[in-house]
C-alpha cells in the first residue's frame, strides 16, 4: 500500500533544488540525505505495509539546526515529518512524497536527572528504557513500557501518548510528562506545561501529547519518575476458554484491585511465543492472564492471595505466581516478545489497536474467530485486558495478491466493532496513515472538523504530517455515505 | 436531541448572531474564580443525571448539571471515588464546573488532577454544534484530546454536556499521621519521601506542623505509619481535616485578603512571601496577600505560575487572574478560543481578558 489514498489531497509543489541548496547552508554534508539509496532506509516505520520515498531525509544535531530546517521548510511550505525510532505502527513516521523527514536520532542526550525532584530532562531521541536505566541508581524509573521500550524514543512515546503493560496503574504517556519544549512550524519556540504540576491557560502538554507530530516538533522533554515498588509478583492463570478468562479480568476489577499488570494472550499468540523465548507459558490454554502486583512486600502477598482467589472462582485451570525476580522476568518477556515472535510465523502481519469496554473481550475474541474464517487469515491476540486495549495480529503475506488488502479490510472491521462495543479504533499505536480513513467510523464531520481548526491554531500551513491523523472532511463524508446500510452481517449480529 | 440541549443551541446561536456574549453558569459555587466576565448569565445545571456507570469498567459518564455530592454518592455505593478529589466550594457543585475549572483537592500530586481523570466530553460549542469527544475507555488515541483541553478552560471553548470519567476503587486503609517540622526541612522530607516507594496521599504543612495522609492496602500504610514515626490523627479528625483543606474551610483561607496559589516545582525551597500553606508534597503553595508583581516573579523564576485565586474585581482587573501567557502560546490560545468558539460568546474574559 502506498501514500496514494490521502496523498492525492495532500500535494504539495516544492522546489526540491533550492531547498536542498537552503538546507545545505545549515546542515553539514553527513547530515542531508538526498540519493535515492539514503533514502530508501527511511520508506516506512513499523508499519512497513504502507512505503512512500520521502523528498529529503535530515539528520539534525542539535535544537539549533531543526529550527533552521523547520524555518527552511516553512519558507518552501514543504511538509515536515518528525521521526524517532520508526517503531510507530499506524504509519505516522511514514514519509510524505514531497517532504522533508526529520529524524530526532542524534537528539539523544539524556540532559538532566533530578532524584529529589523525581524528574529527567531528555532530548527527543533518547530511548524509552535509556531513561530508566539513568535512573535506576536513584531507585526511580520511568513508568510507561511500552514493549518496543528497548528502541522507542521518548519523542515518539510524547507523539504516540504510548501506554505500556503497567499503564493501568501507573498510567499512560499524558499522566508521566510534565513539559515539553518544542518548535511550531514555522520554527517559533513554545513550552507547553511547566516546572509545576500545571500550566496557566488552555492544558496544551496534553493536547500535544498523542498529537501523532500534527501539531509541534518536540525537541525537549521533562519526564516524571517513579519510586521503584519493594517488591513485584506476577500471578499467571490459564483458561480453558476466553469468556472466563474475560470475566476474571471483570472480576479482578470488581473485587477493588487495580493491578500494576493485566494482560491476555490467547492460544495462537501462547503458541507464537514459547517456542520463541522458553516463558513457561501453558501450551493447553485456549487463553493465559498475566496479573502483576507491586507494593511492600505485605502489601504484594496480600494483594496476590486476593487475585488469586478470583481467577480460581473464575474457572482458571492453573495459578502460578512467580518465585523470583528471574521468573517474574521471564513470564513478561513471553507477553513482551509476542509481535516479533508473532513475526516469526508469517511474513508480513498487521497490529491492530482497538480498545473496548473490558466485558466485551470475549465477544470481541469471538467476533474475530468468525472474521478470520471469513477473510481466510489467522489471528492472533494479545491485549492489555486491564485496560480493554486489544492488539489482533493479521498474518497475511503481501507477496500473494489481494492478501494485504483483505487483511486491511479486516482489520478495518475489527476497528469498526470497536467502536460499536463503545470503545475507539486506537488506544495507544494512533491514526496516523493506517487509520485515517476510519476516524470517520467514531467521528462526524463536527468533529473532524474541529479537529481541523485545532490544527490550525498551532500549524497554519499544514506543514506537520499532512495527510495523517485527520482525514479530509471530503474523506469523511465519501466514508460515511460509502457506509450508510452497509454493516457487515458480523457487525449486525452483534 | 434532548430539549434543554435543543434550547440552549438556540441560545447559543442568537447570541452569535447578534454579537451577545453569555456568561455559563452551573450552581454558582466557583463563580469567584477566573477573570471578570461579562454578559447574559446562562444557567446550565438543569441537564442533570448519571448517563452510565459500571464500576467493573472503572468508568462513569454524568451530565453536567450532576452535583459532586449526588456523583460521589453513586461511587461510595460501590466503594469507587475520584481520587483527584475535586473541590465543592458549594452545596451544589455540578460536574460542568469541575471540569470547567479544572481544579483539583489534596490528593492531586500522588493521584493526578481532574485532567488525569476525563476520558471523554460532549460539549456544546460557541458556533452551536454539539460535539463529542474522547470517549468511555482507559485507552484512546483517536483524534486530539479534546477532553483534557476542556479540562480547566473556564468555560471559553464551550458549555459542556456531559463527562466519562475514570474512576478507581477507594484505598482500602488510610491514616494521617502529623510531625512538627520547619518549612525547609519539610520541603526536603516530602520530596525524598516522594522518591520512596511509599503510598503518601496527601500532605500540607502549615505553622510548623506537617500532616502527611497515607492510602492503601493495609500493610503498606502501616509499614509506613512505622517509618514515618509521626503522631496518628483519629479516623474523624483526619477526614475532617483533609475536607477542610480540599473545601478550604480550614482557617487559613478565611477573611478577605486576597488568595494566592502558587504551583511551583516541589523542590523549590522556601519563598518567604508571607504565611503560607502548603500542599502536594511542596508543588502547591498557597498565600494570603503580598505584591502580586513580586509574586509572579518569584513563581516564574523557579520555573511555575502564580494564580490569584480569590481576589476582588478591582485587583482582578489590575493585575490578571492568571500569568501572562508567552507570546507564541498566547497566539495559540487565541486561534483555539476561535476555533471552538468563532464569535466570542462564551465566557468572555473568564480565563485571560481578551478572549
Ligand atoms: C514490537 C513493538 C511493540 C510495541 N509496543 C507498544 C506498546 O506496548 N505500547 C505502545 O503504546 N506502543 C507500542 N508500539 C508502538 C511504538 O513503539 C510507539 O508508538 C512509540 O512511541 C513510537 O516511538 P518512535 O520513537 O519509534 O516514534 P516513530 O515511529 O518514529 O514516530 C511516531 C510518531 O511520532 C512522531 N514523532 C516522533 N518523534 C517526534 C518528535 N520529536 N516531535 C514530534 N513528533 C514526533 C512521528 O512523526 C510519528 O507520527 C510497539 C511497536 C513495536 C514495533
Amino acid at each position: 500500500m502506498s501514500f496514494d489514498a490521502s496523498a492525492s489531497d495532500w500535494r504539495y509543489s516544492v522546489d526540491r533544488a533550492a531547498l536542498i541548496q537552503r538546507l545545505s547552508a545549515v546542515l553539514p554534508a553527513e547530515s542531508l540525505l538526498v540519493d535515492e539509496e539514503d533514502l530508501r532506509p527511511y520508506e516506512s516505520d513499523g508499519l512497513t505495509a504502507y512505503r512512500c520515498l520521502p523528498s529529503l531525509v535530515v539528520l539534525p544535531a542539535d535544537e539549533s539546526q531543526v529550527r533552521a530546517v523547520l524555518r527552511i521548510c516553512h519558507q518552501f511550505r514543504a511538509p515536515v515529518v518528525p521521526r524517532g525510532a520508526a517503531t510507530g505502527l499506524s504509519g505516522g513516521a511514514t514519509p510524505h512524497p514531497d517532504g522533508v523527514v526529520v529524524s530526532l536520532a542524534r537528539l539523544k542526550k539524556i540532559l538532566r536527572i533530578d532524584p529529589l525532584a523525581r524528574t529527567a530532562v531528555v532530548q527527543p531521541g533518547v530511548r524509552n528504557l535509556a531513561v530508566s536505566e539513568a535512573a535506576a541508581p536513584y531507585g526511580l524509573y520511568y513508568a510507561p513500557d511500552p514493549s518496543s521500550q528497548i528502541a522507542c524514543t521518548i519523542g515518539g512515546n510524547v507523539a504516540e501518548n504510548s501506554g505500556g503493560v503497567h499503564c493501568l496503574k501507573y498510567g499512560l504517556t499524558v499522566h508521566n510528562v510534565l513539559r515539553v519544549r518544542g518548535l511550531t512550524s514555522d520554527g517559533e519556540e513554545v513550552e507547553f506545561g511547566g516546572g509545576g504540576l500545571d500550566a496557566p491557560g488552555y492544558d496544551l502538554l496534553a493536547v500535544v501529547i498523542g498529537s501523532e507530530g500534527l501539531l509541534a516538533l518536540i525537541t525537549e522533554i521533562t519526564v516524571r519518575l517513579t519510586p521503584k515498588p519493594l517488591l513485584a509478583q506476577v500471578a499467571i492463570a490459564s483458561f480453558a476458554d476466553v469468556r472466563r478468562a474475560g470475566e476474571a479480568v471483570a472480576g479482578i476489577i470488581a473485587a477493588g484491585i487495580v493491578p500494576a499488570g493485566l494482560e491476555m494472550m490467547d492460544r495462537k499468540a501462547i503458541h507464537a511465543v514459547e517456542p520463541y523465548v522458553n516463558a513457561g507459558y501453558d501450551l493447553d490454554a485456549e487463553a493465559i492472564l498475566l496479573c502483576e502486583a507491586d507494593g511492600t512486600p505485605d502489601e504484594v502477598a496480600e494483594e496476590i492471595a486476593r487475585v488469586r482467589t478470583v481467577l480460581e472462582n473464575s474457572g482458571a485451570s492453573e495459578v502460578r505466581v512467580s518465585v523470583s525476580e528471574a521468573e517474574r522476568l521471564r513470564f513478561w518477556a513471553g507477553r513482551k516478545a509476542a509481535f516479533p515472535a508473532v513475526g516469526r510465523m508469517t511474513p508480513d502481519y498487521l497490529c491492530m489497536d482497538g480498545t473496548i469496554p473490558r466485558k466485551r473481550l470475549a465477544d470481541m475474541l469471538e467476533a474475530i474467530e468468525i472474521l478470520s474464517t471469513k477473510y481466510g487469515l489467522r489471528c492472533a491476540n494479545v491485549f492489555h485486558a486491564g485496560d480493554g486495549n486489544l492488539h489482533p495480529l493479521i498474518m497475511y503475506d503481501a507477496n500473494r495478491p489481494g492478501e494485504l488488502d483483505r487483511a486491511a479490510a479486516f482489520g478495518a472491521e475489527i476497528l469498526e466493532l470497536s467502536v460499536r462495543f463503545g470503545g475507539t479504533i486506537t488506544g495507544e499505536h494512533g491514526v496516523g496513515l493506517e487509520k485515517v480513513d476510519l476516524m470517520a467510523a467514531q467521528f462526524g464531520c463536527g468533529e473532524i472538523a474541529a479537529f481541523h481548526r485545532l490544527k490550525a491554531a498551532f500549524d497554519e500551513p499544514g506543514l506537520f504530517n499532512p495527510g495523517k491523523g485527520v482525514p479530509t472532511l471530503a474523506r469523511c463524508r465519501e466514508y460515511i455515505l460509502a457506509r450508510a446500510g452497509t454493516t457487515s452481517s458480523i457487525l449486525a449480529n452483534r | 436531541m434532548d430539549p434543554l440541549i435543543a434550547e440552549w443551541q438556540e441560545r447559543i446561536r442568537s447570541a452569535a448572531a447578534a454579537g451577545e456574549r453569555l456568561v455559563l453558569r452551573g450552581s454558582g459555587s466557583k463563580t469567584f474564580y477566573g477573570g471578570m466576565v461579562s454578559g447574559t448569565p446562562l444557567e446550565v445545571a438543569a441537564y442533570r443525571g448519571i448517563i452510565a456507570y459500571e464500576p467493573t469498567e472503572l468508568v462513569v459518564t454524568a451530565r453536567a448539571g450532576t452535583t459532586l455530592r449526588d456523583l460521589a454518592a453513586v461511587l461510595a455505593e460501590k466503594g469507587q471515588w475520584l481520587p483527584c478529589e475535586p473541590p465543592h466550594f458549594g452545596p451544589s457543585a455540578t460536574v460542568g464546573g469541575m471540569l470547567a475549572c479544572g481544579l483539583s483537592g489534596p490528593g492531586r500530586a500522588t493521584a493526578g488532577a481532574v485532567r488525569d481523570f476525563v476520558l471523554g466530553v460532549k460539549l456544546l460549542t460557541g458556533n452551536g454544534e454539539v460535539l463529542s469527544f474522547g470517549g468511555q475507555v482507559m485507552k484512546n488515541v483517536a483524534g486530539y484530546d479534546v477532553p483534557r483541553l476542556i479540562a480547566g478552560s473556564l468555560g471559553t471553548l464551550g458549555l459542556v454536556l456531559e463527562v466519562s470519567m475514570k474512576v478507581l476503587p477507594r484505598p482500602v486503609a488510610e491514616k494521617s499521621i502529623r510531625l512538627a517540622v520547619g518549612e525547609r526541612e519539610a520541603l526536603t522530607w516530602l520530596n525524598r519521601w516522594g522518591g520512596q516507594p511509599l503510598p503518601i496521599s496527601a500532605s500540607v504543612w502549615h505553622q510548623g506542623v506537617l500532616t502527611v495522609r497515607l492510602s492503601g492496602a493495609a500493610a503498606a500504610v502501616a509499614a509506613a505509619q512505622e517509618k514515618l514515626a509521626g503522631e496518628a490523627l483519629d479516623e474523624s479528625e483526619a477526614a475532617a481535616f483533609w475536607w477542610a483543606l480540599r473545601e478550604q474551610t480550614h482557617d487559613f483561607f478565611s477573611g478577605e485578603a486576597p488568595l494566592w496559589r502558587l504551583s511551583l516545582p516541589s523542590v523549590a525551597g522556601p519563598q518567604d512571601l508571607g504565611t503560607t500553606l502548603i500542599e502536594w508534597g511542596g508543588a502547591q503553595r498557597w498565600l494570603r496577600g503580598g505584591d502580586p508583581a513580586t509574586l509572579r516573579a518569584a513563581a516564574s523564576a523557579v520555573g511555575g505560575h502564580a494564580t490569584l485565586f480569590r481576589g476582588d474585581p478591582a485587583l482582578k482587573a489590575a493585575i490578571g487572574v492568571f500569568q501572562p501567557l508567552s507570546a507564541p502560546l498566547l497566539r495559540i490560545h487565541r486561534r483555539l478560543k476561535t476555533a471552538f468558539d468563532p464569535h466570542g460568546v462564551l465566557n468572555h474574559g473568564r480565563l485571560y481578558p481578551d478572549f
